[in-house]
């Protein structure tokens, strides 16, 4: 579980929008309905879904617990696969050699070599097993606020895309500008000033910036 | 309300402030802590600092690290217009110690180590485990958040160009005489 990992990356996110009534029924069937989907012996080249934190690779969230005190707690999953290039133009470059010997052509037309590109693609990614990444996630729905135990971009934006798809609310990632918003000692006013604010500089070699 | 990518890149100063004005005030204000966490004792300079000084058009970077590393190239760095742009931040109760990186842009937290938990030994313990990790993860959380809301407090004054700006101008001037 990467919650109990020795080192932990933090993304904080502010969730905007109600969770339908009751709140747990609602959590359970966006997370059952988006459960990740397994793609080894399959062509896709990604699969993203949830998964469940102690049991990643056979998740069910009919019987899992995900409440820990007043947190909701899951995982994005991102299994993805990967060919080096050497690897296709190998097998792209062997089709082209059969094909030409089997029509006895010297040359395939355009559209053709796509084709048989695409095949090799699919017959390579139908071999090819996915490589998961795990992302936990802690949710505290009372207070709004979600942790996101990881940094990455790729991550992180495949995160606001599925919650919104699942939760139909929506993810406000916390940074500078967003975290002055959401401030309770900033009101309003006060944070339409923030729309003002230009850089400081604390020392003289600053002024040229 | 701003375009989410608009309005990181065009506020992301704010963060490096935020980080610069956070040495400034570990270094003069050793009560600030505890006024957010009351659990948390003290918070220092970790064993990393990353500063990035963009006058003259020109992009510098200065990266301080190692455990026991002097600060007074970054000192010297700040003299030169330089601001804070990641920081490693080590805080402590009792005998009790969280580590962290703190990046200024995004104010993602990352090498996050908290105090060790109980170990778990079965498939029971996972709960109390994970409790207990959230609650330690949750201090660093708060601090971060209230410190940038002091921060923000402070940006938002008035009083921020002639009393804070002036008071971090000296502190650096004396740091750098010091160090």
């Amino acid at each position: 579980m990467q919650l109990l990992s020795s080192s932990l990356s933090l993304t904080r996110y502010r969730v905007k929008g109600n969770i339908a009534d009751p709140m747990m029924d609602t959590i359970r069937s966006g997370l059952k309905d988006n459960v990740i989907r397994e793609i080894d012996n399959d062509p896709a080249v990604k699969s993203v879904g949830w998964t469940t934190p102690d049991n990643p690779f056979s998740p069910d969230f009919e019987s899992a617990d995900f409440l820990f005190g007043s947190s909701v707690i899951f995982s994005l999953r991102i299994d993805k696969k990967s060919i080096p290039a050497k690897i296709v133009n190998k097998h792209y470059s062997m089709a082209v050699q059969k094909r030409l010997a089997e029509t006895e052509r010297e040359h395939l037309a355009k559209n053709e070599k796509r084709e048989l590109k695409d095949e090799i693609l699919h017959r390579l990614y139908l071999r090819v097993p996915a490589s998961p990444g795990i992302y936990d996630i802690a949710w505290h729905p009372e207070a709004g606020d979600l942790w996101f135990f990881s940094n990455m971009k790729e991550a992180n934006e495949e995160l606001e895309t599925l919650f919104s798809k699942s939760f139909r609310l929506s993810l406000v990632r916390i940074f500078p500008y967003t975290a002055a918003q959401f401030l309770s000692r900033i009101g309003d006013d006060a944070f339409d000033a923030v729309h003002k604010l230009g850089p400081s500089f604390f020392s003289q070699g600053g002024e040229h910036a | 309300m701003l375009d989410v990518s608009v309005a990181y890149n065009r506020y992301k100063f704010l963060g490096h402030e935020f980080l610069t004005w956070l040495w400034y005030r570990i270094e003069t204000d050793p009560e600030l802590t505890q006024k957010i966490e009351p659990d948390l004792e003290s918070l220092a300079i970790g064993n990393r600092v990353v500063l990035e000084n963009s006058r003259h058009n020109r992009e510098e970077t200065i990266t301080i690290r190692g455990d026991g590393a002097g600060l007074e190239e970054g000192l010297i760095a700040l003299k030169k217009g330089a601001k804070v742009t990641e920081i490693n931040l080590v805080c402590r109760s009792a005998e009790y110690e969280w580590r962290f990186n703190l990046k200024g842009e995004s104010l993602a937290l990352s090498g996050l180590k908290t105090p060790q938990t109980g170990k778990m030994e079965k498939k029971e313990d996972l709960e109390g485990a994970v409790l207990e990790r959230i609650y330690l993860v949750e201090k660093i959380v708060n601090l971060t958040f209230g410190l940038y809301g002091v921060f923000m407090g402070e940006r938002l004054d008035p009083a921020w160009d002639n009393r804070t700006v002036g008071e971090i101008n000296r502190w650096i001037g004396r740091a750098v005489a010091g160090g």
